[in-house]
């Protein structure tokens, strides 16, 4: 098999994975095993990210998705006994609408992609793209780089005064 | 050896992950409208960001003039995603507290 065949197969894969476990999350009836396959659709995603030669935000997306959010989640279903129930993931009464307004807006996006003259290149991904994204990080994005430090520090403060008890 | 047929309608391309991201995007968009556990409308929303983020990516990866801005971007929304899954989670925590409940139904103190 030749190098494209092999990617377009692990997209395939991929793909498949992503959206079996995505539609899981949403229709499971167990919210635990919702929060799991959750787990499964963020490892997928790491492994696009892989097939897109963005190696640095894939170990970013096992490290922050996979371990601490879906842990973060995991923790707040368990203190909140939503999981004792046997049905602790419910719809409510907009399914027929939600759904509507759902395909509607991927039709639109679907009619939209393909309209576009998207001005893309296959050519070869250039190397070491997690040096350059470094480099962009700390010159470039150097403000947004540290206001994003300081989000990170009100949303700390922010969850702890929130959840605390009093 | 040639790829099948069947494997030339999904190559990657462009238009292929941007695909992709739009089916994730609206999986979580009607997960976050139709449930009524307030926790799995957080995991819906954090499908969407990922889904943004893959089309983020995608853009880096083969729109060679952007110059990995889009995973810049990708980095970025990964920040204020996991900043966002705290406050919302602390957030829910707080109203189980007075409310005993995680249904989104019953988080009606700010409606008029």
């Amino acid at each position: 098999m030749t190098g494209d065949a092999l990617e377009t197969l692990a997209f395939v894969i991929l793909a498949a994975m992503l959206i079996g476990s995505a539609l899981s999350v949403v229709f499971l009836r167990k919210i635990v095993h919702a929060a799991l396959s959750l787990v499964a659709s963020f490892a997928a995603v790491a492994g696009l990210y892989i097939l897109l030669n963005a190696e640095f935000l894939a170990a970013v997306q096992v490290l922050i998705y996979a371990g601490a959010v879906v842990v973060l989640l995991l923790f707040a279903i368990m203190l909140t006994q939503g999981s004792q129930t046997p049905q602790s993931n419910p719809g409510n009464r907009q399914k027929g609408i939600a759904g509507v307004v759902s395909l509607a807006l991927l039709g639109v996006m679907g009619w939209v992609l393909f309209q576009t003259p998207w001005q893309a290149s296959s050519s070869a991904p250039p190397l070491n793209a997690t040096e350059t994204l470094g480099k962009l990080l700390f010159t470039d994005f150097v403000l947004a780089f540290e206001l994003a430090s300081l989000v990170l520090l009100v949303a700390m403060v922010g969850a702890i005064v929130i959840a605390r008890e009093d | 050896m040639q790829a099948p047929v069947i494997m030339q309608a999904f190559a990657t391309t462009l238009e292929s992950y941007l695909l992709l991201s739009a089916v994730l995007f609206c999986i979580g968009l009607y997960g976050a409208l139709a449930k009524r556990n307030a926790v799995t409308i957080l995991m819906c929303i954090e499908l969407m960001f990922n889904a943004v983020n893959i089309a983020m990516v995608a853009f880096a990866r083969y729109l060679p003039a952007s110059n990995l801005t889009g995973q810049v971007f990708a980095v970025f929304i990964i920040t204020i995603a996991a900043a966002e899954a705290a406050v919302g989670l602390a957030i829910v925590l707080a109203v189980y507290r007075s409310r005993r409940s995680i249904s989104a139904e019953d988080f009606n103190l700010m409606k008029w």
